[in-house]
């Protein structure tokens, strides 16, 4: 299998505290790849070291054949690995629009050019609206984020992941204070995302999980406990046991 | 509501220019407040654009103003070239200084900014025979502008020649913020962590601001040497950079014309209470400082565009099709 995005051994320790320990994962171009434990399994560090936000204690990370345990969280991006947050992290007085320029001015390198007109910016505005016409969301383009729905707020959370044009995408719980019937409206958007593009996400809901994800890894205090396809999960007696026995 | 701000931007610049005939006989404090507005101006571009707080903005004014003062002092009194090079070296010590300010956070800018504000203020006192010290720099002597037209002592000349400087500088800005990079300077401001996870070299983006805005401080400070022919201590104090933060505050920040504002309301305030009440002037002028932004939590300007908005409540967008 050729990795797009893949971990060797990599641990994470705060003081006493083990988050991570000895994590090894590969995911092949196309993946869409859940990850899934209870609470404090170390789902969210896991991102954060694959970002570059936390600096793993040991093990590496690789995008493809080049190693980037060491490169900060804007380099990574640049290779091709954006991620959203598990609580909206967005820009409140910029309208929707403004918000995923940024990010594709920050691609093609246009965020530098202090003297040409934003609106003279063809190439990143139409790339923009194209991502906010993929998530529906091309409505509310002159909407300041502020005043979005909660919902449509996680949406563009992953439009502005989507404009970096990553090969490599994190959902840090993208559904998470969604209702119900939003949160499988917005799975059903992450499904239709270009089929090259690697999908790693975080999930609670198992219906969202079994429904959308192909393989699955579960964490349990800071360890892998198993991968496999959503039946392999589904049928395994320690998954049972450690995780969706405590939640059924 | 873009057409009412063009409108009111054009008659800001026409007031301006029609200050020849308005207030003929205060030419020489009109130059100083513009030169204190271009000053907030390179001020808004850090704070209210970039969201870097500094307490220590006056060392680029002083290196700007002692550039063109020792320069003319030396034999180099062409203005327009001095202007260049006083922004030039500005801009120079806002780039070996920016790595220092740009990375941590709000305090940590703070104590950095004002330690380096110190420090250059103590050196230009050290210094005393290049800088004059406490009696200030002698000798700074202006050739004509263009060649032809002398500095004149109703401060004409001065005022036609800040004002175009002003102006032009200015037009640069706003460039610079509705472009590109001035949407991502705004990103920074909001979210600096979430612009790097967009894949933004924060640090590269505020140290050019910060760099830009020091040349823009130093030509400030040297239309004040140039126009006064004189240059002192004042000019890299604490009191300054203070001053600066207070007119930014009171015009607005993040607005553009939020300095120029805060500058003429802050100096001509300072002028007539100072007129009414020489001893107590400044708590009249504190009093006045408190309403202002007690009304208006984002200043003037902000307070009057907020009265716009409301009779026309949409945000302002990329308008492109």
């Amino acid at each position: 299998m050729n990795a797009v995005l893949r971990t060797e051994a990599l641990s994470k320790r705060y003081g006493d505290f083990q988050a991570l320990d000895g994590i090894s994962l590969a995911l092949p171009r196309g993946a869409r790849h859940a990850l899934i434990g209870p609470n404090g399994a170390g789902k969210t560090t896991l991102i954060n070291a694959l970002t570059g936000t936390v600096r793993p204690s040991a093990g590496e990370v690789y995008l493809g054949d080049e190693r980037v345990t060491a490169l900060r969280p804007e380099h990574r991006v640049r290779r091709g690995l954006a991620r959203t947050f598990q609580i909206n992290n967005l820009f409140p007085e910029l309208t929707v629009l403004e918000s995923v320029l940024l990010a594709a001015c920050q691609r093609t390198g246009a965020a530098l050019d202090a003297w040409r007109a934003l609106e003279a910016r063809r190439t990143e505005i139409e790339s923009a609206r194209a991502i906010l016409r993929l998530l529906k969301l091309e409505g509310a383009e002159a909407t300041r984020t502020r005043d979005l729905a909660y919902g449509e707020q996680r949406l563009l959370e992953i439009a502005l992941a989507l404009a970096c044009r990553p090969r490599i995408l994190l959902l840090d719980e993208p559904a998470a204070g969604v209702p119900r019937r939003e949160s499988v409206a917005l799975f059903e958007a992450i499904a239709g995302l270009p089929g090259d593009l690697t999908v790693l996400f975080i999930e609670h809901d198992m219906d969202l999980v079994f429904r959308f994800a192909r393989r699955i890894t579960v964490l349990v205090a800071g360890t892998v406990l198993t991968e496999g396809t959503p039946q392999e999960i589904a049928t395994d007696a320690r998954v049972k046991q450690v995780y969706l026995g405590r939640a059924a | 509501m873009r057409s009412t701000f063009r409108w009111l931007e054009v008659a800001f610049w026409l007031v301006l220019v029609a200050g020849y005939v308005l207030w003929p006989g205060k030419l020489p404090l009109a130059s100083q407040v513009l030169i204190a507005g271009l000053f907030a101006l390179s001020y808004d571009l850090v704070l209210g654009y970039a969201g870097i707080l500094s307490l220590g903005h006056a060392a680029y004014f002083g290196v700007g103003a002692y550039t063109a003062g020792l320069l003319a002092a030396h034999g180099w009194g062409e203005p327009i070239s001095g202007l260049m090079v006083a922004g030039l070296v500005a801009a120079l010590v806002g780039f070996v200084t920016s790595p220092l300010v740009v990375r941590g956070t709000d305090l940590t800018r703070l104590m950095i900014t004002t330690g380096l504000g110190l420090l250059l203020f103590e050196l230009a006192n050290r210094l005393g025979t290049i800088t004059g010290g406490v009696d200030g720099l002698q000798g700074v002597e202006m050739q004509p502008l263009l060649g032809a037209l002398r500095f004149d002592i109703y401060g004409r000349t001065a005022y036609g020649y800040v004002l175009v400087v002003v102006f032009v500088l200015f037009l640069a800005a706003r460039r610079l913020v509705r472009s590109p990079y001035g949407l991502s300077l705004r990103g920074i401001r909001a979210n600096p962590g979430r612009m790097r996870a967009i894949g933004c070299r924060v640090d590269l983006h505020l140290a050019a601001i910060y760099t830009f805005a020091a040349a823009y401080a130093g030509v400030a400070g040297a239309l004040l040497t140039q126009t006064t022919q004189f240059v002192g201590l004042d000019v890299l104090s604490f009191g300054r950079s203070a001053e600066l933060l207070v007119m930014l505050i009171v015009g607005g920040a993040g607005l553009l014309y939020g300095g120029f504002i805060g500058a003429a309301v802050f100096m001509i305030a300072h002028h007539v209470l100072s007129s009414l009440d020489p001893v107590y002037w400044q708590f009249w002028l504190g009093v006045c400082l408190i309403a202002i932004v007690l009304v208006g939590r984002d200043g003037i300007l902000g307070a009057g565009r907020r009265l716009l908005t409301l009779r026309r409540r949409r945000p302002v967008t990329v308008t492109a099709s």
